[in-house]
């Protein structure tokens, strides 16, 4: 299941493990990107914190948290080659995989039609 | 997701629209508010737009900027009281650099200066500046010298190796300008000024013309194959690659133009004979140097030091960035800081700190990229 924030980041659940990026919406607003810096393996994060920073040629911008829990895995992927997050980020972008502390913190968060509708809204 | 800095200049002041405002929508801009007004940031995309520029053309609205004409009796004598620019060597078609400073030298704001056919001074001030710089020259100008602001103009800037190609179809006359010379030519009926100067590094123009024939010289340069629409993100990644200040950012009334570096901007009659605001400061500091200096900085690693950044040599902090982001040219981080005189010849190793990490950092010569100007075959 794929659930979505309004800070426009994505989050697959599969189990208890979540894998968190940032959306296409997103990555088109940051614009050509150039840097991820992730947070390291055993970081615990909080929901609504900050979590990564993305950099593109403007600007730095934050990435938080979607929900609470532990850093398990990032994607070294992106330090080769951080344009994957423009080219695919729904996809080989995506930037770690955490644990879910709480399943309840899902249920305040979008599905696909819901979060279509409001990047439409903006 | 959020930014962390918002740099632009945002004013409590609602947003105006500038002449081309429909025009960037329609080429699919995305608009920001900057200096006042809504603004295309990019169409494309910063980097294919910065690219395109360094090998090809791209168009820039610069309309924001403030176009000014001074005139009136003894002209000269009162610009010069206001500006430490050498009048008596400005021919008419000539235009030059110059900086609008405080009584302490700090800098208000850099412009160009152009010297009209029949006298009189044509003056681009920044967008985000113009206001407050109107206020001061009106202040610091006799009442018999008149200030127009041309808010009717617009401003166009043409940009990049084939700029000239390009504008050559249309306005075969202006192709012969050199570098820092302007003239009045027709575009596509239109009567237009032109010089051969800009904000990237590259042989261009800037092309002053009325607000109501913007739209279509703007579709009439894009519709040459060299040519497309540059938004103001790439505007900024390409200034910087060419070590340009910008206002607000490089330059403050808190930096003097001869720790950054502009000691060009002070004409050498000027630097003599004093008589300008800021003189005794800025002639002190050209007899004895400045405690820091703006130097250009090459960053290891993918990682980019931007506005704030602090610079360290060990444990000292030895100076702040200015401006800082990734180059597209040289697929690397690149910055400009003010660094203690010490620190400041090329070579020198230093390290910025970003989030709480070291970045090793070099003391680089700017331009990062070599200007092209032309200045005749």
């Amino acid at each position: 299941m794929r659930y979505f924030t309004d800070e426009h980041e994505w989050i697959d659940v599969a189990g208890d493990v979540a894998t968190v990026g940032i959306t296409d919406y997103a990555q088109g607003q940051l614009g050509d990107i150039v840097f991820v810096e992730l947070p390291a393996v055993g970081t615990k994060i909080e929901k609504g914190k900050d979590a990564a920073v993305v950099e593109s040629v403007k600007a730095a911008s934050d990435v938080y948290a979607p929900i609470t829990g532990e850093v398990i895995e990032v994607n070294g992927a992106l330090e080769e080659d951080p344009s994957l997050v423009n080219t695919d980020p729904q996809g080989e972008g995506w930037f770690f995989k955490m644990t879910i502390a709480d399943s309840a913190q899902l249920e305040g968060l979008m599905d696909e039609a819901a979060y279509k509708d409001f990047v439409a809204s903006l | 997701m959020s930014d962390h800095d918002t740099d632009d200049q945002i004013e409590d002041l609602p947003l105006e629209a500038l002449p081309l405002d429909a025009w960037h929508r329609a080429k699919g801009a995305r608009m920001v508010p900057f200096a006042g007004y809504e603004m295309p940031i990019q169409y494309e995309g910063i980097v294919a737009e910065h690219n395109w520029t360094r090998e090809s053309a791209g168009l820039f609205d610069v309309s924001h900027m403030g176009q000014l004409l001074l005139s009136g009796p003894d002209l000269d004598a009162a610009v010069e009281a206001v500006l430490p620019i050498d009048l008596s060597t400005l021919k008419p078609g000539r235009q030059r650099y110059s900086l609008l400073l405080n009584e302490e030298g700090g800098v208000l704001d850099d412009l160009m200066v152009s010297r009209m056919e029949d006298g009189s001074l044509y003056l681009v001030v920044n967008g985000a500046t113009k206001w407050d710089d109107i206020g001061t020259l009106r202040e610091a100008l006799p009442d018999d010298i008149t200030l127009n602001h041309m808010d009717e103009q617009a401003l166009i800037a043409l940009q990049g190796p084939k700029a000239a190609d390009a504008l050559a179809r249309h306005a075969p006359e202006a192709a012969a300008l050199t570098f820092m010379t302007f003239g009045t030519f027709a575009l596509a009926g239109h009567k237009v000024q032109i010089a051969r100067a800009g904000y990237t590094g590259e042989d261009g123009f800037e092309i002053s013309l009325a607000a109501e024939a913007a739209a279509e010289i703007a579709d009439l340069l894009c519709g040459e194959p060299e040519v497309k629409p540059i938004g103001l993100g790439a505007r900024d990644s390409l200034r910087l690659e060419a070590g340009l200040p910008l206002y607000g950012h490089d330059l403050s009334p808190e930096t003097s133009p001869i720790e950054a570096g502009l000691i060009f901007g002070i004409n050498k009659r000027r630097r003599a004979e004093g008589g300008f605001p800021g003189a005794t400061r800025i002639i002190r500091e050209i007899a004895e140097g400045t405690g820091r200096k703006w130097v250009g900085l090459k960053i290891e690693g993918r990682l980019p030091a931007r506005e704030g950044a602090e610079v360290f040599s060990g444990s000292e902090k030895v100076g702040i960035v200015t401006s800082g982001g990734f180059s597209p040219t040289l697929q690397a981080p690149i910055a400009m800081a003010y660094v203690s005189a010490a620190n400041a010849a090329p070579g020198t190793a230093l390290e910025v700190e970003v989030r709480g990490k070291r970045l090793a950092a070099t003391v680089a010569p700017t331009p990062f990229v070599p200007h092209r100007y032309y200045r005749g075959s």
